[in-house]
């Protein structure tokens, strides 16, 4: 039997990986919320994020912070790239149409990605130290700290953002309907912009903060990309607090089937929840009516 | 089918039949094995896109199950991997046909998620299972297809072999288009509650021809495992599925001779161009974006564009 002490550490763990996959996953409900769009090329953006960082750190060599936020300005800058060429010049076309081009794009910035930095793995320094914190029986390092510290942030301005501002609110609108809010003054054209611009830089943040746990390479944004889905999926497409909660129950259950039953299968643990819903409660554990869209 | 498709058919069947003797046992003769192998896939792929309008990202996993089905049938159990090809293929449409019940139930963006997800659950098996499989490296040993005295383990033999089956595989997928069946998929892809007014068990169809996409990748991939004698599960990965994708978007939604050029296309680009080789993805990424944007019927639609455009012109 495994001690409380390892599943409290399985938690812990499981709720920082958790918290990735829900900032993901939120990327995508803010994409598919605005446009009803599944964006396959969501995970290239926590890999350029990663990865953009890593390069920035050893070309500049500037202290890390400033190269993360350069990293995530310059993520947003491909998002913005991307809807302007990819998404934005396609009218009414058909689910598969935009799928097949999400997926061509997705291949097309790992592609890019593999060129220019290789197939090498690549280590990202920790925000603060490598020290464990020892935790009523378990060891958490700081940076599972900051992951959670800024999980809770992101939560908080995403709250602020979507309710309090001018934006958020008219986002809201367009998500609720498109044309009764381009009828009430709304670009909704500008809206979606800003949607790939929000989370092209979420999803960068995630693929930074846990590049320095996990290491980071061209080819990341595959897995974490469909986890974050995943996530979302699991918490409502149509919420964004949902998918942070998706993505801790995400994240606990893989890192207890990791410890628990076999650390090669927790890759499939996700897919296996993800059928699963999609098979029984397409509309996420959550379900819509208990939480607001956004 | 139709006269012209018979036509083609017709001439498409005479050219690859005769075409090892102007290759000789030559390079690309060995390539032309893997390319009717990948027409055998594209034209799975193109039944459930083309045809009925749904999309797999699940295809290069249900391949890679035929063929880890034949090579244990007959390389740990001694099995006739003729026989071992028939049991895999029904095993493999077995199980597209049971979980394709409740995947087929879903649309669009989550159709292309869950058909991606059981790919990546197959994969993985594929890798985790290291006893039955080998994992990660791979399974040797799989014996030659024989038929009386005759072993299939040269470039002309295989050669025969596949393309036997591609093009029984085209043949009838040509025939499907017209029939009643054809035009009840296509009626689906058009609009699904149009077809299910008209009577159309739109639900029941798609499982059908999910079966039907997955019979014809298991046979692919018996024959790929039978004719290679080696598999590892790199071969039927993401990349793979993807790659499936673009062969038929580059072909042609719904074509099958599109399926034909897809498959030749980007079978035979990376044995040309070396330089191809890095750079692979990186254009099967921008081949999907622009044909999808400025070509959404691929060469096919390409070229009876042009058709009609002469035809219009000679008048």
């Amino acid at each position: 039997m495994e001690s409380s002490a390892q599943i409290f550490q399985y938690i812990l763990s499981g709720l920082a990986n958790g918290s990735i996959y829900g900032i993901i996953g939120f990327g995508f409900a803010i994409i598919f919320n605005a446009t009803g769009i599944i964006n396959f090329a969501q995970g290239e953006f926590v890999m350029l994020g990663g990865m953009v960082t890593v390069f920035l750190l050893s070309l500049l060599q500037w202290p890390l912070v400033y190269c993360i936020l350069l990293a995530i300005l310059l993520t947003l800058i491909v998002g913005i790239i991307f809807e302007r060429l990819a998404v934005n010049p396609l009218k009414d076309a058909s689910p598969i149409t935009i799928v097949i081009i999400t997926i061509g794009a997705s291949i097309f910035i790992r592609g890019i990605a593999m060129l220019v930095w290789g197939k090498d793995t690549y280590p990202l320094p920790s925000f603060s130290g490598d020290t464990a914190i020892n935790l009523g029986g378990a060891t958490i390092m700081p940076q599972h700290l900051w992951i959670l510290g800024l999980t809770c942030i992101i939560i908080i301005l995403n709250r602020l953002f979507f309710y309090h501002t001018i934006y958020g609110k008219a986002m809201r609108a367009c998500s609720v309907n498109p044309k009764a809010a381009g009828l009430a003054g709304i670009n909704v054209r500008a809206m979606v912009l800003i949607s790939f611009a929000i989370s092209s830089a979420l999803g960068a943040l995630a693929g930074i903060i846990i590049a320095p746990l996990t290491l980071t390479s061209y080819d990341v944004g595959i897995m974490l990309g469909l986890k974050g889905f995943c996530a979302a999926i699991i918490g409502g497409m149509g919420s964004g607090m949902g998918a942070v909660l998706g993505g801790f129950v995400l994240g606990i259950l893989e890192s207890l089937g990791a410890g628990l039953i076999s650390a090669g299968y927790k890759d499939a643990i996700a897919f296996i929840v993800l059928l699963a819903i999609l098979f029984f409660r397409p509309g996420g554990l959550l379900g819509r009516s208990g939480i607001e869209r956004v | 089918m139709k006269k012209t498709d018979q036509i083609l058919f017709f001439a498409f069947s005479v050219c690859i039949l005769f075409l090892p003797l102007i290759l000789k046992e030559s390079y690309i003769l060995h390539v032309f094995v893997f390319i009717g192998i990948n027409t055998m896939l594209a034209i799975a792929l193109n039944l459930l896109l083309g045809y009925a309008g749904q999309i797999s990202l699940g295809q290069g996993a249900l391949y890679g199950l035929g063929a880890y089905i034949s090579a244990i049938l007959s390389a740990k159990y001694g099995v006739n991997p003729w026989l071992g090809m028939g049991v895999s293929a029904v095993i493999v449409s077995a199980v597209a046909f049971i979980v394709g019940f409740p995947i087929l139930k879903l649309r669009g963006h989550y159709l292309a998620m869950a058909t991606l997800g059981l790919g990546i659950i197959l994969y993985i098996i594929f890798n985790e299972t290291v006893d039955w499989t080998g994992g990660p490296s791979g399974f040797p040993g799989i014996p030659n297809l024989k038929l009386g005295s005759l072993t299939f383990d040269n470039d002309v033999a295989n050669f025969y072999l596949v393309w036997f089956f591609a093009l029984i595989t085209m043949f009838l997928a040509l025939n499907l288009y017209q029939s009643r069946i054809g035009r009840a998929l296509r009626a689906v892809s058009d609009s699904e509650v149009a077809a299910r007014i008209m009577g159309v068990d739109a639900w029941l169809l798609k499982v059908k021809i999910f079966a039907a996409s997955a019979f014809i990748s298991s046979l692919a991939g018996s024959l790929y495992a039978h004719t290679v004698t080696f598999i590892a599960p790199a071969s039927f990965g993401f990349n793979f599925s993807v790659e499936l994708l673009t062969m038929v978007v580059v072909g042609g939604l719904g074509s099958v001779f599109g399926s034909f050029l897809g498959a030749a296309i980007l079978t035979l680009l990376p044995e040309w161009l070396r330089v191809f080789h890095d750079f692979d993805i990186v254009i099967y990424g921008l081949l999907l974006i622009l044909i999808m944007m400025f070509m959404p019927r691929g060469l096919a639609g390409l070229v009876s564009h042009l058709k009609a455009k002469v035809y219009v012109e000679s008048k």
